[in-house]
């Protein structure tokens, strides 16, 4: 009896703990601290406008870590996501200058061209089975030789279309910007995909072990290949609406975002290994990684600083709760 | 002797990458308006030799069936650092030197040392490390430049040719590979970095000195990328912290390990094939300039022929002879 009652209470408490992520939990505590540490310096750190305007910015990021948790959730790397973010953004700028379709194509043909060079990337990694790291690095420079030969080493001309410059910045609902709502989107159906369809449960399988995946019938080649191209597309649809932030796109406007992208899926608990990690701490990763920076730049701590503080706590972090199991 | 079939078999990397290394480079000489002269093979040779001594960094730590994105920023730390104390007099450039690899090897300690005892992942780690190395490395030369008593005899010596003839470079490198290479590859701690590369539970069963090993892959990788930004002091004379360049010498130090036959699953693959994918990627960069081509298509061209390169070098496709091999 006190034996059943005991094991009962210890399952209730495994319950409990399967239930809160550590990773997640942590990334959730340290934005409070980062918000708390912040406010320190200025008293607009907590106001709803401030919160807003970070929550904008975090979209971005958002919409292209989406992409990145996916391969990494494969056990994966895409190194491809600077270029494939320029091409999205320079080839929606581009398709507006052809006239009012090209306006109304701007979007679909931006994120068309980042599905298609994910696509090809995908084809490398699933059939020919070459290290991720190697094709998405070959096709980031066969994208860059693309766009340069393309706008002629200049700032392209071209400037945004105005249903661009509106899902960046344009507010549909009251208060809230149009760029979270694209992130909360990509998000919802992201976490629809990974946790309640058969594609989401195969791309845990292959994360975990591909050989046992591909024994137990799941077509893990289709799914890697697609799984690039998504992840292509996410990437271009990200440059798209940095493009319409910032009115035109720019030459290495992406170079910055990749390593926050890993970063942010890294620090919300996905395993570089693949086959384990949750969306909520890859969206709590993503507002750490834009705070970060944002404190950073409002303590007007120098760029060596920021580098290194930076770097500092990506390690600080993981230490905290990214270790692997000892196992031997 | 059915010995010559099983090095041969051993070697297959190393030597495809000597093969191509000569083709491309007769290309380029054949093509070169001014022929196979002295002055042309030392500019060949010092661009070459500083993402060779990049390139067996990364090999160092790709053995170990790891990988190091910090190479690149190790190489501009030094590189910075060197710009300022590699001055003065005899013994002040010695100890200078001297100061310079000691600082190298410690950043790769640091790399190590997280990986090792803090059980994160090398690609994450290094990530991170890599911001902070360049953090200092911005402090110490916000702005490009160098001390007015720099050691410009000792560069000229070094990057100049011996005899009138062969480059002084080419000679360093052949040394550098004589003293360090050689010695490791037939020490113990040569062959624990082989074993943990091909399985790091087969190495510690057998009793290797699985952590010492690994650690002594990242010093020696962190020595050899200073070793290289030293060598890029003494072409430039002065020191800049150039995130693009640190950036590029990381990627481009992957993409030479592939193509020097080193896989990326560790454990197979040497630093001379390294340092022949080097070369050979550096000729292939060069093949651009003698024929004329419009600079503008130029990334597009390097790319697509890297790209290709590297897809026939690592495409496992090839290599498997049962169909579930593929998928582990």
């Amino acid at each position: 009896m006190t034996i059943q009652s005991s094991r009962e209470r210890h399952s209730f408490w495994h319950a409990i703990a399967a239930r809160i992520d550590l990773p997640i939990v942590t990334a959730f505590a340290c934005i409070i601290v980062l918000l708390l540490v912040g406010s320190l310096y200025s008293e607009n750190f907590l106001s709803p406008e401030y919160l807003l305007q970070q929550l904008k910015v975090a979209s971005f990021l958002g919409v292209i870590a989406t992409g990145m948790m996916l391969i990494i959730l494969l056990g994966h790397i895409d190194l491809s996501v600077p270029w494939l973010l320029t091409t999205g953004a320079m080839m929606a700028s581009a398709a507006t200058a052809y006239g009012t379709a090209g306006a109304i194509l701007a979007i679909p043909f931006g994120v068309a061209c980042g599905f298609v060079m994910g696509l090809i990337s995908g084809i490398g990694v699933a059939y020919l089975r070459i290290p991720a790291m190697i094709v998405t690095l070959a096709m980031n420079a066969i994208a860059q030789g693309l766009m340069v030969a393309f706008t002629g080493g200049a700032s392209p001309a071209d400037s945004a279309s105005p249903a661009m410059r509106y899902l960046a910045t344009g507010e549909l609902i009251f208060g809230i910007p149009n760029a979270v709502l694209v992130w909360a989107v990509v998000g919802g159906v992201a976490v629809f995909v990974l946790s309640r369809t058969g594609f989401g449960r195969s791309v845990y399988a292959i994360g975990n072990r591909e050989g046992a995946a591909y024994l137990s019938g799941v077509p893990t080649q289709r799914i890697l290949m697609f799984a690039f191209a998504i992840s292509g597309a996410l990437a271009a649809l990200g440059g798209v609406l940095l493009a319409g932030y910032a009115g035109k796109a720019a030459q290495s406007m992406g170079d910055v975002y990749l390593l926050p992208a890993i970063a942010s899926v890294v620090l919300g608990g996905t395993s570089i290994l693949g086959g384990r990690g949750n969306y909520l701490g890859t969206v709590a990763g993503v507002i750490l990684i834009t705070l970060l920076q944002s404190i950073l730049s409002v303590m007007q701590i120098a760029e060596f600083g920021r580098q290194i503080i930076y770097g500092v706590v990506i390690v600080a972090m993981l230490l905290l709760y990214g270790r692997e199991k000892f196992t031997r | 002797m059915k010995d010559w079939r099983y090095i041969l078999a051993e070697q297959r990397g190393t030597l495809l990458a000597l093969a191509l290394f000569l083709l491309m480079f007769t290309i380029y000489v054949t093509n070169h308006p001014a022929g196979f002269t002295p002055n042309v093979v030392t500019t060949a040779a010092n661009k070459g030799v500083i993402l060779a001594l990049v390139a067996m960094a990364q090999c160092f730590v790709v053995l170990t069936a790891g990988i190091d994105l910090s190479v690149g920023m190790v190489f501009i730390l030094a590189n910075c650092l060197g710009s300022y104390i590699i001055a003065g007099s005899a013994i002040e450039i010695t100890l200078g030197l001297i100061g310079v690899m000691a600082a190298g090897a410690a950043c790769g300690a640091l790399n190590g040392l997280i990986v090792i005892y803090g059980r994160l992942q090398p690609i994450v780690t290094t990530i991170a490390t890599g911001a902070i190395f360049f953090g200092i490395a911005l402090w110490l030369r916000p702005y490009p430049g160098s001390e007015p008593d720099f050691a410009a005899d000792l560069a000229d010596a070094l990057t100049g040719k011996l005899f009138d003839t062969v480059p002084a470079s080419l000679v360093f490198l052949a040394g550098v590979i004589v003293v360090v290479w050689i010695p490791f590859r037939r020490s113990l701690i040569g062959r624990t970095v082989y074993a943990v590369g091909s399985s790091d539970q087969a190495a510690y069963m057998s009793g290797l000195p699985v952590r010492l090993g690994r650690f002594s892959a990242f010093v020696l990788s962190g020595f050899l990328a200073s070793l290289g930004g030293i060598f890029l002091t003494f072409i430039t004379y002065s020191g800049e912290a150039s995130l693009a360049n640190g950036d590029n010498y990381t990627l481009f130090s992957i993409a030479s390990v592939v193509l020097g036959g080193v896989s990326l699953y560790g454990g197979r693959g040497s630093a001379v094939g390294a340092i022949f994918g080097a070369l050979a990627f550096r000729a292939i960069g060069d093949l651009l300039f003698v024929f004329d081509l419009d600079p503008l298509w130029q990334p597009l061209f390097q790319g697509i022929v890297l790209g290709l390169a590297v897809t026939l070098g690592a495409a496992r496709l090839f290599q498997v002879r049962n169909r579930l091999e593929l998928f582990n």
